[in-house]
């Protein structure tokens, strides 16, 4: 089975959680289309948490399209998402990197930069939704 | 929302017991989806087992009531019983017994006895059934009290502090097996707990206690997605008050901190909004609480208008 986990007390709900460490191993292929995902019993089993939980991620990735329950049989990966190629990543990644180094550099500390990424991020949020 | 979310599995609408002492839950209203994980917290002497024995049966209300699937709490009552379980604080097991001497006297007891879902379970769990229970580690002996509780195939199910006296581990395999029975069948759950992050894990919905009364009973979900912890100038403080619930205020100085619930837009551009988890907006109900007590407070003078 795919190793899922709970980080308690993070503040991101536990269901979206599941979500999205499932997407990540769609995303990486570590789950390919056809794929079964493990059983609701299968992740309380190992979790300990609330099955409505797991049905909750799941279905929040069948709203994705990436998904699909097959009544009595499953839930099963349909597709994967639409994302950046790895390439892309890559190069974003060491972009950041270079970021990071010139923001340490003015003396930024880490938990600034933190802040201003949440920051950013919360700022690009908005513009998306009013773009939308 | 599925269907059987619709459904109410315990209410309570303003409940209340009063000991000689005074009231030990008072004026108490909430109400819990079928199907649901509900937890129950509240500081100790806030009234969370004797909330849990009235919904049991064991205690009978001095004021308002209260319906678990469907009727009202009644010990005397066999239809009640067979639909509500309630497991007590001190894992309520006959020492000397086995563990399968226990299960044959829930077969004896209860017409509606499901022997293999309580006999799978504590061989699953390798759970010798021949020994007498006094030998077996406590969270054994918890299992065993689980499958007493499960085998009558009850559709409410009350467990008092159920792994308070467990190590981690037991813990954790405790609150999976509850997690398993939750996915296989229909089962609402209401537990006490004080350890939030077991309850964070396994609960969807949650009831906080203070001295008697429900002052929170949401969907965890939800509960997470409208309480925040608000910073922002002294400035700010006032109109925080009024549009939106403020739970507990730790403001100091010029700068205004309080954990609040949400309602309708959001504060103040100048605020900042940090996420919470939900052992932190507990603690806030609590430590609010507290603090309501001992000062009025401007800002939670406002708190009320929003109930």
């Amino acid at each position: 089975m795919i190793p899922l986990r709970l980080d308690s007390g993070s503040g991101v709900p536990p269901y979206l959680q599941v979500a999205e460490q499932v997407r990540h191993f769609i995303v990486s292929g570590v789950l390919a289309p056809g794929d079964q995902l493990p059983t609701v019993k299968e992740v309380v089993a190992t979790l300990a948490i609330n099955p409505n939980t797991v049905f909750k991620g799941y279905r929040e990735l069948e709203r994705e399209g990436l998904v699909e329950g097959r009544p009595g049989a499953g839930t099963f990966v349909l597709r994967r998402p639409d994302g950046p190629r790895p390439g892309d990543l890559a190069s974003l990644g060491r972009a950041l990197d270079r970021w990071v180094a010139q923001a340490r550099a003015a003396g930024v500390d880490d938990r600034a930069i933190e802040a201003m990424v949440r920051a950013a991020l919360r700022a690009g949020g908005d513009e998306a939704e009013a773009i939308a | 929302m599925t269907a059987a979310d619709a459904t109410v599995a315990i209410e309570a609408d303003g409940l209340g017991k009063r000991y000689r002492r005074g009231w030990a839950v008072e004026d108490c209203s909430f109400r819990l989806p079928a199907g649901r994980v509900c937890g129950l917290v509240g500081a100790n002497g806030a009234g969370k087992s004797t909330l849990i024995r009235m919904l049991a049966g064991l205690a009978r209300p001095t004021a308002g009531r209260a319906a678990v699937d469907g009727r009202a709490p009644d010990g005397n009552d066999p239809e009640f019983l067979r639909s509500v379980g309630y497991l007590a604080q001190d894992v309520p097991l006959y020492p000397r017994w086995t563990a399968r001497a226990h299960l044959a006297l829930g077969a004896a007891l209860n017409p509606a006895w499901d022997q293999d879902l309580a006999r799978d379970r504590l061989d699953l769990l390798g759970i010798p059934l021949d020994q007498r229970v006094e030998q077996l580690s406590g969270g054994m002996r918890a299992q065993v009290a689980l499958a007493v509780a499960i085998g009558k195939r009850p559709r409410v199910l009350l467990l008092d502090e159920p792994v308070a006296a467990l190590d981690p581990l037991a813990r954790r395999e405790f609150l999976a097996s509850l997690a398993v029975l939750m996915a296989g069948h229909d089962l609402t759950v209401l537990l006490s707990s004080h350890l939030l992050p077991d309850l964070e894990r396994i609960c969807d919905h949650l009831v906080v206690l203070v001295e008697g009364r429900a002052v929170l009973a949401d969907d965890v979900d939800e509960i997470i997605r409208t309480h925040k912890l608000v910073r922002g100038p002294e400035s700010a403080r006032r109109a925080l008050a009024r549009r939106h619930r403020v739970v507990d205020d730790d403001s100091a100085g010029p700068v205004a901190s309080a954990v609040v619930r949400l309602q309708g837009p959001e504060p103040d551009p100048a605020c900042e909004l940090h996420d919470l988890s939900l052992e932190d907006i507990v603690l806030a109900y609590l430590a609010g609480a507290r603090a309501a007590r001992t000062v009025p407070d401007l800002a939670l003078a406002g708190a009320g208008e929003g109930r």
